[in-house]
Order: C-alpha cells, then structure tokens, then sequence
C-alpha cells in the first residue's frame, strides 16, 4: 500500500478500475487518501486519449487545467484544508454550458471561439463541489436533435455499438458516462435530451423539476422547456450530482426558493427499505403504436419488478398525450427562434468574413454559422411568431400545454410516480431518420410532455435488445417529487443489475483522432 | 367638437376645444385641426440596470459599464431590478393610473447592432400601468392629457460611427431601466405638446425616478402627428416624429411636421405613415422608414421572468412615501397661500424649490413675502434649483425666515435686508450674526434721526434754499443724505417724516 508521500507514478498502482467506478467510490476514496485525485484524472485523461477518437464524445479536452486541479485538491487535503464532498471525482459537461475562460460552442460553428467571461451556476456548484472537470462534450448544435448527428462537429459514436447514433441532444454526455470517459457529466433536457440519450447509453440522467437547476449560464435553446440535469451510472450518483447542482440561485428569476431534497437518501430508502405501498401509475397512452417490442416487454418487465418490489401498480390516463408532440414544437421553436437571435457577428463568434452593409453582417453570419436544423427551427419558430398568427400557434399551444400539465396533475393524484419507456425504439443507425426531419421529431414522443409540464422524470435502463442495446425506462414524478422518484428508481436498480453491464471499450484508435 | 366658425379669420392652426393657437403659422392652416399623441421615455435613475448588476449611471468609458446579462452573452438571464418597478408605481400613482396587480414581460424582436439579444425586454399586452392622466397649464389654462399606459423596458445601446465607415457600439446603456409614458392623442398644438413634456419632467424630477436630462437623453419623446378636417371623426394618417431632445425641439419638428402634413393635404396629397427624424440643424424631418417595411416583432412573453406581482401591501407603503406632486402643491399655493400663478409655477417647477418654500413658511415667513424672497433672491443666484435640496444650501430656509422676519419687525429696511441676504449667502453666517456683529439694526429713534437732518440742512444751505423756493423733489436728495449721514441705517419712513418737519420748518 503507497503512503501518503509516495509519487504519484507509485501510487497509481492503488487505483480502482475507473471502468465503471461509482462517483460514491471515487470520492470516498479520495477523501480516504486511498488514491490520488491528479492520477484519478490521470486515468479518466488517458481513457479519453486512448479511446474517444473513436466515440468522439469531447469537443474539447483541458487535461491541463483538470491536472492543476486536481493537484490542488491533493495538495489541500494533505494540508488538511476541507475537501468538497465530491473532491477530486472527474467530470465532464455539455458544450452548452458556460465555462469561464474555456470555449463555448454547442458544438455550433456560430459559436467558435467564444470563451466566455462568466461560469454557469450548475458547472460552478460541481466546481465547488470538488469535481475536476476534464472537459467540454459533444451534443446537437444547440441541443437541437435526438440522434448527435446535428453537430458541427462531427457525430458520436453509441459505445454499445458503433454503428448505431448515441441520442441527443446530450449524446456526448450519455456516451462518455456510459464509456468511462468521465464519472459523471451534465446535459440539458428540453424534450428528451437527458433522457432519450441515457436510455440508447444504457446510463442513468434525469431532468429534475423545472426551476429545480439554475438555467444561469445554460445556453437557452427553449428557455421555458430547458431543463438542465445529471448523467452518472448509477441512480445513486445521479441523485449526489442533482443535490450539488440543484437549489435556488438569484440569477435565475425561475430558479425555485423550496430547499433542495434528500435525493441520496430516498435512494437509500428505495433501495434498501423497498417501495411497499407506492403507488406507481402506468399511463394507457405512453404503451401504444409505433412501440418496439423488445421495448415494450422489457419496460412491461420492469413494471412487474417494481410490483414485486411491493408497489402498487395502477393504470392512469393522460389522455392530451398526442397533442404533446405538436405543442413541443410550436413552443420550443418559438422560443428558439427567440433565443438564438442573439448570435449576429456582431459581439462573439463567429462573423461571416465578407460583409458589405450591415444586413449582409447579419444574414451571412447566420447563413454560414447555424446549421440546417437551428435554421429549421428558427424559421418555424419566426413563422410561429408572426404577427397576427400568435394566438393560432404560440396562444394555444400554450393552451394545450396547460391541459398536458393538468392531465399530469390529475394522475398524480392516483399515483405516487409514473413508468413508462423512456423511447419507444432503442439506438437506431446513422442516418436511418436523418432524411424525415418528422420521424426524428416522433422519437421524443414519450419525453416531451414531462418538459411541458415542467415535471421531474429519470431515465435508467431496464435491460437489452437482442442486438445488445439498452433499454430505458422512465420515472416521472410530480412537481418537486424528486425524492419518489429517486425512491423508486433506487429500489428498481437495487433489484436488477442492469446498470452493472458495462459496454467494451472500442478499439484503441491509436490517439485522438 | 370644434370647427373653423369657432375661430373665423385665424391663421393659427386650431387647438379644439380651448381655440388656443399654435404657432405654427401660414395661411390656410385654420381647416385642420392638429391630433398628436406623446411616446416619452423615461430612464430611470436606479443604481443598476433593469436585468443585471452593472451600474446605470450615464458617462463611463464605453463598454466600461456592462455585465454579460446587459450584453446578452448566451446563458445569461435577466433578473428584474425591484427599484424600477418602485419607479414605475410611483409614477403611476402620481398620474392615476390603474397599477395592475399582475403583469408581464414580452420580448420585442428586431436585429441592431444596438441591441445585444435580438430583441428588447418591454411589456406588451400587459403594461404595469394603464390610464392615468397629466395636468398641466398652457399659458394658466388647465390642459389634461390622457395617458394609455406607462410601462418598463430596458434601454438599448448607442451605435457610433466613426470615420472612414467604421462603427462601434457602446452598451453602457443597454439595459438601463426605462418608462415608456404612451399618452393618448390628446394634444392639439406644438405648443401643448412641448409643455406635456415639461409637465412630466417636472413630475418624473419631483418623484426622484428621472432626472429629465433631454440632452442627455434620459427622457426622450417621439411624437405622433396627424391633421384631420375640423370638426371630422376620423384620425388622420400619421407620421412619428424621432429624434426631438430638446422642448425646442420637440416644439420646432412638431411644428414642421404640421406645416409638412397640411401643404401635402392642400395639394391634395396623401400623408404617408412613416417614422421622421428631426433634424435640429437643418431645422427640418427626413424620412426613416415606412411603414411598409415595418418590422415584425414577433411579440411573445419573456420565458426568463415570471409574472410580476403588485401586492396591495405594497402599493399601500409607496402610497404613503409619495412626494405631493406638483400639480397639488400649484393648486396649494395658489388657493391656500394666494399666490400668483406666475410665483406659484416659478416654485413648483423643481421639488426642491418648493420644498425650499415650504420650509421657510414653516419656519414663519409669510407665504407671500417668502415667495418674492425665494424667487427674486435665492433662485437668482443658484445655477441649478436641485442644488437647494442638499444640505450645503448656502442659506437655509429657517435662516431666510429668521431673515425675513427682522425685515418685518422693522429691524432691517427692505435695501438693508438685501444686503444682509447677499452677506449670508457669501459668507454662510446667520442675519442675527451679521447684524448684531455689523450694527446694521435700523435706526427708527426721531430724535437721531432729527440730529442727523440738522446736520445734513446745514451742510447744504443751496439746496435747502431751492427746496424751499418750491422745488420739491429734492427730497429725495435730502432723504439719501440723511441715510449717508447715518450709515444707511436710518428708516426710511422715519427719515421722510423728520425731513418733512425740518424742511418745512
């Protein structure tokens, strides 16, 4: 066993496999002084440099900077100055938060070069926190997709097969966790997109209440649908990342005042105590057409599981369901049109070299800078807005989003937490959706409505196609009903070893490529 | 409603109902009458901006003062300043209008380089404010002017452009709170229109949320103008006029456009809807953009702030830490006090002119010895009236009462006063000090003052002489002798009656 003095080469040796490691473990370890927060980041950096050429989920790797940090928590603790509770644990985040210093793209050409002068509230809590950040991740430019394949910057491989697209818009989240190529990593969910990629990765996320993380610092795609939330392994360290992260913060007018739950412990509960007399519902409508029925069994499956963990199934109704799809994209395109009106050429980013009036300026700079799907949605999102169609598209959408949210309400009223498949398909190929702009939007057809209704809802796998690729299941909870959630997610997973399985590591691919 | 038989023969373009005339000028102008209706904006003078943190004072450096939620940098998210709400309360109560107890923001969507986000965070459908009304006098008649709504947004930046076709922006302004004060078409001349102006910066100066710098640009106004036949219902097309940072200004372009609009109609030509910029230099409007290429600003409520919400409670505490406004304390001094209307607006035009005022009645000064006081000798020698309301004021109000009262008991003679005023206002001391210190006390004892005649009568046997042959007006020549005589301290009336005695004697 390396003493406390030994160099940091020697001590490497008392390492855990970080293939697979718990954020529980790693931090315990550290505080421990079992192993060394720098050859922790060592570790996960040489993963990265070994292995992300071929999954492509960093954008941007600052090795350098995550070494001095981690340094510095080593140095801290053999000073015995305090250790955040989770010092030295190695993480990554989607390039859709703003990282002081360090380059901000949403993996959009407009963005390039953009180093912003500001940290977002959630990257600075995990900061805080002790966490040494090893870079930025790949995502659908503007977190706009489900699939990865709108990058700028080049697609992201699911680690469970190559061939096959991770989800998005948090693709690069889901893939790194699920590879090991950090131990933990934030996304945003504006219609699936901590959930849908969690579930193609086999790893857990979830986008908690609307309000419960501060959108300060989170590029707005559709600001009233944002939600930003956790990637991790296990539904234990998903529930320790949302209690860093989550909380009021005075630079978020929507952020809410009630303090933050005791995530770890309703998982602890769940797990440990069960869920004798929960109350989960099944809603008739998330389990129809169009389902894959590898998914559709294996979600059944694990509805029975959760029965035999003592809860109560009951079959709910959320009968607006199908106005969910169409209400989403009225919304979230009018507010992104909104949104991304801001990236002009004229303060940050990219600017269109050959501009002779100001209108050129602009319309270049945005022709050259967004790609198809931004331009997509910005123009249906303005066609949305015009004047005289507003209370058409805009006023009623909001209309129907009312009565999606009131559905929810009424259900909550009969049960204590909500199953359904987190996708109605598992990971599909590159390409196979990319042609019909409609099939791809159809694929957040069981996450939507829970952005809508600003609700938490946590994706976990709940098992594998025959092809080998995972399967999600999805806990929705009422408002500020994280705790249920996680109770029932934590007993779920306590009862299966799903979340154990862990993707081989592709091929070296001989440095980054 | 009125018609050309109100005023027969005017050259003037008709006010309505008043038949007050403009100045506007030139034949033929009497057939229409004038609707123009005032969007002023207000910057409100809080510490920070509307959304952010930076500082919302005018004449940093460029860029100096700006944070990245006033630049719009991605991520960042507007957080309301509660001192612009106070603001916007305040002036609403100070003109009547309904403070709705629940409203929005909306986002304005329009490209310049200007504005940081793309678009500009304003209220729409949901106004903080709605109705209320300014009252004010055109030449001491009571003019109202009917407001539709008064509501908050932020500021835009400043665009500069340099030589050789490079420009810049400077965004310290963006994001300074501001009240868009939007009146109903309700003024009838340049004149009034102008003096709804000053009636608000009067009123925005008085409740402390503005300070009404025009040339600087923290109120500015944009008009609508419009000419109708007399006497017809429908509103004339109109055209918005930009650009006025002057009351001239706004007097000068709005006049312009009148005669503009009524040549176009006596050649029989169409108004065309467009907005204007007034050119102060040239003394003359060039068109900015027409309607027809009018923007689409894609209105939607701002997702990034929730509803704002007006408790009763709350309207109930700035009710009470309202200033009385400058309407009421007019209404005051003329009635209670029986001022002129002339002293009455000269003291209400700044808050701390009449709280100068006030002051020095309560210490008790007459009101209206206190107001020829105020008016002919303190305002003559301040630069800027606000400069009373602090707390080096050269000659406080309970000093100019103590002032005025030696004055009134005889101590002082009115010329004497005067010169103890100027002594306070250099030197910082009390009238009892320079008084007691100078032996300036009037002397109204007849038998000094008879001594003092006899000297003088004897001094100058000539002229007592020519006085006596019947020329009487060298009185006065013996009256300023006799004062000489005794150092300006005499009584006047005192003197003229022991002279009388001597001389006629």
């Amino acid at each position: 066993m390396a003493s406390a003095a030994s160099s940091s080469t020697t001590s490497a040796s008392t390492l855990p496999e970080v293939r697979g490691a718990s954020i529980a473990t790693l931090a315990e370890g550290v505080r421990a002084g079992r192993w060394k927060a720098r050859d922790l980041t060592e570790a996960y950096l040489d993963r990265v440099a070994r292995l992300d050429g071929a999954l492509g989920t960093y954008l941007l790797v600052d090795g350098e900077r995550a070494r001095r940090r981690a340094s510095a928590i080593d140095a801290a603790r053999v000073e015995g100055r305090p250790l955040g509770p989770l010092a030295g644990v190695p993480i990554a985040l989607k390039d859709i938060f703003i990282t002081r210093d360090i380059e901000t793209t949403c993996a959009s050409k407009i963005l390039r070069g953009f180093h912003p002068p500001y940290e977002s509230t959630p990257s600075q809590r995990l900061a805080d926190a002790g966490t040494v950040m090893l870079g930025k991740l790949n995502m659908d430019e503007f977190a706009m997709g489900s699939s990865n394949e709108n990058s700028s910057r080049g697609t992201v491989k699911n680690p469970w097969s190559l061939a096959h697209v991770p989800g998005g818009s948090s693709g690069g989240s889901a893939a790194a966790v699920a590879a090991s190529l950090c131990a933990g990593a934030l996304g945003t969910d504006t219609g699936g997109s901590i959930r849908q990629p969690a579930a193609l990765c086999g790893v857990v996320g979830i986008k908690p209440t609307y309000g419960r993380v501060s959108r300060h610092g989170v590029v707005a795609f559709a600001s009233s649908l944002d939600h930003p939330g956790p990637f991790g392994r296990t539904v234990d360290d998903v529930a320790t990342l949302l209690e860093v992260i989550a909380g009021p913060d005075p630079m978020d007018a929507t952020s809410i005042p009630t303090p933050v739950g005791r995530y770890r412990e309703a998982v602890r509960a769940g797990s440990q105590a069960g869920i004798a007399g929960v109350r989960v519902g099944v809603p008739a409508e998330y389990f129809g057409a169009g389902m894959d029925a590898e998914v559709e069994s294996a979600v059944r499956a694990a509805i029975a599981e959760v029965e035999r963990a003592g809860a109560n199934v009951v079959p709910v109704s959320l009968p607006n369901t199908k106005y969910a799809i169409a209400t989403y994209y009225l919304i979230c395109t009018a507010e992104a049109s909104s949104n991304l009106a801001r990236y002009d050429g004229v303060r940050f980013g990219y600017r269109t070299p050959d501009a002779h009036s100001l209108e050129e300026l602009y319309t270049r700079t945005r022709g050259e800078g967004f790609g198809w799907e931004p331009k997509r949605r910005i123009m249906l999102g303005t066609y949305v807005l015009r004047a005289g169609y507003y209370e058409a598209y805009y006023g009623k959408a909001l209309k129907a989003r009312r009565l999606l949210a009131d559905d929810f309400a009424a259900a909550f009223a009969r049960c204590d937490v909500m199953l359904t498949p987190t996708s109605p398909i598992p990971a599909f190929r590159f390409g196979e959706k990319t042609a019909d702009p409609l099939q791809m939007y159809l694929a957040d057809v069981m996450t939507v409505a829970a952005n809508l209704a600003g609700i938490p809802a946590l994706s976990q796998c709940c098992g594998f196609t025959r092809a080998g690729l995972p399967i999600g299941l999805q806990v929705m909870g009422p408002p500020l009903g994280e705790e249920a959630v996680f109770r029932v997610a934590g007993a779920y997973e306590a009862r299966t070893d799903w979340h154990r399985r862990l993707p081989e590591d592709p091929r070296a691919s001989g440095g980054v490529a | 409603m009125s018609t050309d038989s109100i005023a027969p023969g005017r050259a003037g373009v008709g006010t309505g109902a008043g038949a007050r005339e403009s100045t506007a000028g030139g034949t033929g102008l009497g057939k229409y009458e004038v609707v123009i209706g005032l969007e002023v904006h207000a910057q409100l003078a809080t510490r920070s901006k509307i959304f952010s943190g930076s500082s919302a004072a005018f004449g940093a450096e460029p860029n100096a003062a700006t944070d990245p939620v006033c630049l719009g940098l991605p991520g960042t998210l507007p957080v309301l300043n509660r001192a612009a709400v106070l603001a916007a309360v305040k002036l609403g109560l100070a003109v009547g209008s309904h403070i709705r107890q629940t409203c929005r923001f909306t986002r304005k969507h329009y490209f310049y380089p200007d504005l940081p986000k793309g678009f500009q965070i304003s209220q729409f459908d949901e106004p903080i404010c709605e109705g209320g009304t300014v009252r004010f006098r055109l030449h001491g008649e009571a003019r109202s002017v009917r407001l539709v709504r008064i509501h908050l947004e932020e500021d835009a930046g400043k665009n500069l452009h340099a030589a050789a076709g490079a420009s810049f922006v400077d965004y310290n302004r963006a994001g300074v709170p501001l009240c868009e004060i939007v009146s109903e078409p309700d003024v009838r001349s340049a004149e009034e229109a102008s003096e709804y102006v000053r009636a608000l910066r009067t009123l925005v100066r008085y409740l402390g949320i503005c300070d009404g710098n025009m040339e600087e640009g923290s109120m500015r106004c944009d008009a609508n103008v419009s000419l109708r036949l007399r006497g017809a219902e429908r509103l004339g097309t109109k055209a918005e006029l930009k650009n006025m940072n002057s009351f001239k200004n706004v007097r000068d372009a709005i006049e312009h456009e009148v005669r503009r609009q009524a040549a176009l109609l006596d050649r029989g030509e169409r108004v065309i809807q467009e907005t204007r910029l007034w050119d102060a230099a040239r003394g003359l409007s060039v068109a900015m953009r027409s309607k027809e290429h009018a923007h689409d600003y894609r209105y939607f409520p701002e997702p990034d702030l929730p509803p704002l919400v007006v408790s009763d409670a709350y309207l109930a505490d700035v009710r009470a830490s309202m200033p009385e406004i400058p309407e009421a304390r007019y209404a005051r001094y003329t009635a209670l006090a029986a001022l002129s209307p002339q002293d009455a607006s000269v003291l209400c035009a700044e808050r701390e002119i009449a709280d100068y005022f006030d002051a020095t009645v309560r210490a008790g000064a007459a009101p209206k010895k206190a107001a020829n006081w105020v008016i002919n000798e303190v305002l003559a020698r301040v630069d800027d009236a606000r400069l009373l309301g602090e707390a080096g004021v050269k000659v406080a109000p309970t000093a100019l009462a103590e002032l005025i009262a030696l004055v009134d008991a005889g101590t002082l003679s009115g010329k004497l006063g005067k010169d103890v005023f100027l002594r306070m206002w250099a030197e910082g001391r009390t009238a009892r000090d320079i008084v007691a210190a100078e032996g300036l006390a009037q002397v109204s004892d007849t038998d000094a003052i008879r001594a003092a005649g006899e000297r003088v009568l004897a001094a100058h046997p000539d002229e007592l002489r020519r006085y006596r042959a019947g020329e009487r007006k060298l009185m006065g020549f013996f009256v300023g002798a006799v004062m000489k005589e005794m150092g300006g301290k005499a009584n006047p009336k005192g003197a003229n009656e022991v002279l009388k005695l001597l001389l006629e004697g």
